[in-house]
């Protein structure tokens, strides 16, 4: 400033070094970054929101969509999930105590907590690929109407669900494979057809008397609405594909919303806890290396363990709208 | 970047000793909520969900709130939010809160006019 008149306290202000909010210029960008993407997410969230509120009467109940543990049978709805909550926030955990111990120029701890933190993220990650392939296999299997609507079966002695598989009748026919040479879609080794085809579950449904059909209309008490035997007959004229399982296209659990919400937001958080780990594990060894003892500060674990929360930020609040609400 | 780190959650009625015993509090806190969310979630009490509150469930309030809960410890607590000038802690907080609030304000208000529409209108999609 050439002005003479400017006083010292002016100087300071504007001469730069200055910090107003307190904070480095890295750690404010990470925090910029953050709110962007939490905007983001809010986004995908609110859409799903949106798309719920607008099936909000045949929505599925996510209870009995994420019902399997690994290595357990049965039904064990929320278990899993739930453990797998409490792995990210142990994680989050571990990172706080990397920073903290950074702070305290303590490197060995430093290094062992971020180890941890890995681990946790690489469970995390891990749980996520197996629940995403529990959800792609499917469970009891379904028909799709005409109009995309799909039934699913109730045994009417126990009321439980009915497997496809339980009840379908063997008539042999020919069914068309679909081949590479007709389109441009792989299916690897595995045959493309479902297991059953419409005619033998029509068929074993129509012999099998105590078979009912569920649709997917939510009663008062928010559980799904199981049609009378005449009803299901006359329902069961309504359908025209065989769905076992879900993708992008189809879903047996219900709404197709469902299924396409589920791969894209679990599947975004996904890729950011994955990122994360990655980011961590470059980290980790730059502090096993000593890049930030000879730095003299552990800021840059203290900007990776800022990503990190955010990550377990998101995840609480995909837990509550996919598997709680 | 605080060092010095403010150590009292729940507005100071509880006070830790060092910094690594407020992360460990806070640990025992999150998972007691996240215990009490899996176990309504199970359970599903009559009584929170058949009684409604502005067109949603009790029960779903409750998970909202108690998620917010979490998010705020999250955010106070391990992203150190809580030693931040409180200026760089409103641009980080208020910023999102008002636009998500709108964002599902107008998402929603829409989805249920488009369910009444799908109800009430002459579409017929369950079929």
């Amino acid at each position: 400033m050439d002005t003479s008149v400017t006083p010292a306290a002016e100087e300071n202000v504007w001469g730069g070094g200055n910090k107003p909010l307190g904070a480095s210029y890295g750690k404010l960008m990470m925090w910029f970054f953050i709110v962007s993407d939490a905007l983001t997410f809010s986004g995908f969230l609110a859409a799903y929101g949106f798309s719920r509120f607008k099936f909000i009467e045949t929505w599925p109940i996510a209870d009995e969509v994420f019902t399997h543990v690994p290595f357990f049978h049965g039904n064990y709805p929320m278990y899993y999930v739930a453990f797998m909550t409490f792995i990210l926030i142990m994680s989050s955990v571990t990172m706080v105590l990397a920073v903290d111990a950074g702070h305290h120029m303590k490197k060995s701890k430093v290094v062992l907590y971020m180890f941890l933190t890995i681990i946790g993220g690489a469970i995390f990650v891990g749980s996520q690929a197996w629940e995403w392939a529990t959800f792609i296999k499917g469970d009891y299997g379904a028909l799709e109407t005409r109009g995309g609507r799909i039934l699913q079966f109730v045994n009417a002695d126990t009321g439980e669900r009915a497997a496809l598989g339980d009840f379908a009748a063997s008539i042999p026919d020919v069914r068309q494979e679909h081949l590479e040479q007709n389109g441009v879609w792989y299916y690897g080794d595995d045959s493309s057809l479902p297991t059953y085809s419409l005619n033998e579950v029509v068929e074993g449904f129509k012999s099998n008397s105590n078979i009912l059909i569920r649709t997917e209309l939510l009663t008062d008490e928010q559980e799904k609405t199981v049609l009378t035997r005449e009803e299901s007959l006359e329902k069961i004229k309504d359908a025209r594909i065989v769905v076992e399982g879900a993708n992008l296209v189809r879903n047996e659990y219900g709404s197709r919303l469902f299924a396409d919400f589920f791969f894209f937001i679990t599947g975004f958080h996904g890729f950011h806890v994955f990122s994360g780990v990655v980011i961590n594990i470059i980290i980790f060894f730059n502090v096993i290396l000593g890049t930030y003892e000879r730095r003299g500060h552990y800021e840059m674990v203290e900007k990776v363990g800022l990503y990190w929360h955010f990550v377990d930020l998101v995840w609480v609040f995909v837990f509550t709208f996919f598997y709680l609400v | 970047m605080a060092h010095e780190h403010k150590l009292a959650i729940f507005r100071g009625r509880l006070k830790f000793k060092s910094n690594t015993q407020k992360i460990w509090g806070v640990l025992i806190f999150l998972t007691l909520v996240t215990a009490v969310e899996v176990i309504l979630g199970i359970t599903k009490p009559y009584i929170l969900t058949h009684k409604y509150f502005i067109g949603m469930k009790l029960l779903n309030w409750i998970f909202i709130i108690l998620t917010l809960v979490k998010a705020y410890y999250i955010a106070w607590d391990f992203m150190h939010l809580r030693d931040e000038k409180s200026s760089l802690r409103r641009a980080i907080v208020w910023t999102p809160i008002f636009l998500v609030c709108y964002l599902i304000f107008i998402l929603l208000f829409e989805a249920d006019y488009i369910y009444t529409v799908y109800k009430d209108g002459f579409v017929k999609w369950n079929f």
